[in-house]
């Protein structure tokens, strides 16, 4: 008995080796892949984020980032795009505990906040765009749109995911496939807020102070 | 004894064993959740102050955004120091420096270029013109 229990403790002090353990299971892969994936994302934005940097002087005479950006309308996407961040955890939480409930109302809040984001957006592009600042106007305009858009188009594929997660979840039950899926998406709204971080602080607060 | 322990994916949260002693999942989003709220405040406070001296005030944005972002990853994405999570973080950085190479690189090579095109004075001009008359 005691020698038992001491064999069983080594085992567990020496963990084989990757070789030995075989393929990790699928949920660690399919979320790995995802991670690889978001990075290759955050690459192309820190791409668009260097054309910014470089083209944000280059207005043409036109209208410049302090004359054209609203701090408060700022403010209340981020805020928007944060807690739908936090929800979405919370969702994740209620995933795992297979609480369907939970699953739906946290799904609620997130799309809630994050259409109220995209709402903001969309009325703040069309309010440039009638005050003649389009993306044809300027260098820094076109920068401006393709950053911002750029970001603003992953938040729509965001939200049809999330409908689309939702009406699986309803359909299929919490089966392993839509588990891991609902990681994957997890994953994408969280660093989605990540790239807006970077997009309020280079776009708007240093378009605006500096 | 089959009890194998893999890599923690990305996002995910730890096993049970492995967060005997920790804080609870919803404890950890909402400390995130706050953090990340004061950091946010304070970038806009620090955009539309005149109490601190203009020009520290891109820096300090910068500084409170990265700040920000690795709050992010620790509460909301889970990336930790601890073995089981080696492998995300060494994707990490491997995509940080490729995020690191891309921005300065442009930044730094398109200043440069800009100097060269928009510099030329008329005395530079003058010199390179008599250079070459020289040759």
């Amino acid at each position: 008995m005691n020698i038992a229990l001491t064999v069983d403790s080594v085992q567990q002090e020496a963990l084989p080796s990757a070789s030995e353990a075989g393929p990790a299971p699928k949920r660690i892969v399919v979320a790995y892949g995802f991670w690889i994936f978001l990075l290759s994302d955050i690459v192309m934005f820190a791409a668009l984020f260097a054309s910014y940097a470089v083209l944000v002087h280059a207005t043409a005479g036109g209208p410049t980032g302090a004359q054209l950006f609203n701090q408060t309308t700022v403010a209340i996407e981020t805020a928007c795009l944060l807690v739908s961040s936090y929800t979405c955890g919370l969702m994740s939480l209620a995933v795992n505990s297979r609480n369907r409930l939970g699953t739906y109302l946290g799904a609620l809040i997130t799309f809630g906040l994050g259409a109220a984001f995209l709402t903001l957006e969309v009325r703040e592009f069309a309010d440039m765009i009638a005050h003649g600042a389009t993306p044809q106007r300027s260098a820094f305009l076109s920068a401006f749109f393709t950053l911002v858009g750029c970001h603003g188009l992953h938040v729509t594929l965001g939200l049809i995911w999330l409908v689309v997660m939702m009406v699986q979840v309803a359909v299929m039950g919490f089966v392993a496939n839509v588990q891991h899926r609902l990681l994957c998406f997890s994953l994408f709204w969280h660093a989605l807020d990540i790239v807006w971080v970077g997009v309020f602080t280079v776009v708007y607060l240093m378009g605006v102070s500096l | 004894m089959t009890d194998v322990r893999y890599d923690r994916a990305p996002g995910d949260i730890p096993s049970e064993e492995a967060r005997a002693w920790a804080p609870s999942e919803a404890l950890v989003y909402t400390i995130g959740l706050l953090v990340a709220l004061i950091l946010t405040a304070t970038s806009f406070w620090v955009a539309n102050t005149s109490l601190l001296w203009p020009g520290g005030v891109g820096l300090g944005l910068a500084v409170l955004a990265i700040a920000q972002m690795g709050i992010h990853l620790v509460f909301f994405l889970h990336i930790s120091t601890g073995p089981d999570s080696t492998n995300n973080v060494l994707a990490l950085a491997f995509g940080l420096l490729i995020v690191f190479v891309v921005v300065t690189g442009t930044i730094w090579i398109v200043a440069d270029l800009n100097d060269n095109m928009l510099m030329p004075s008329s005395d530079a001009m003058n010199m390179q013109m008599q250079r070459r008359s020289h040759e």
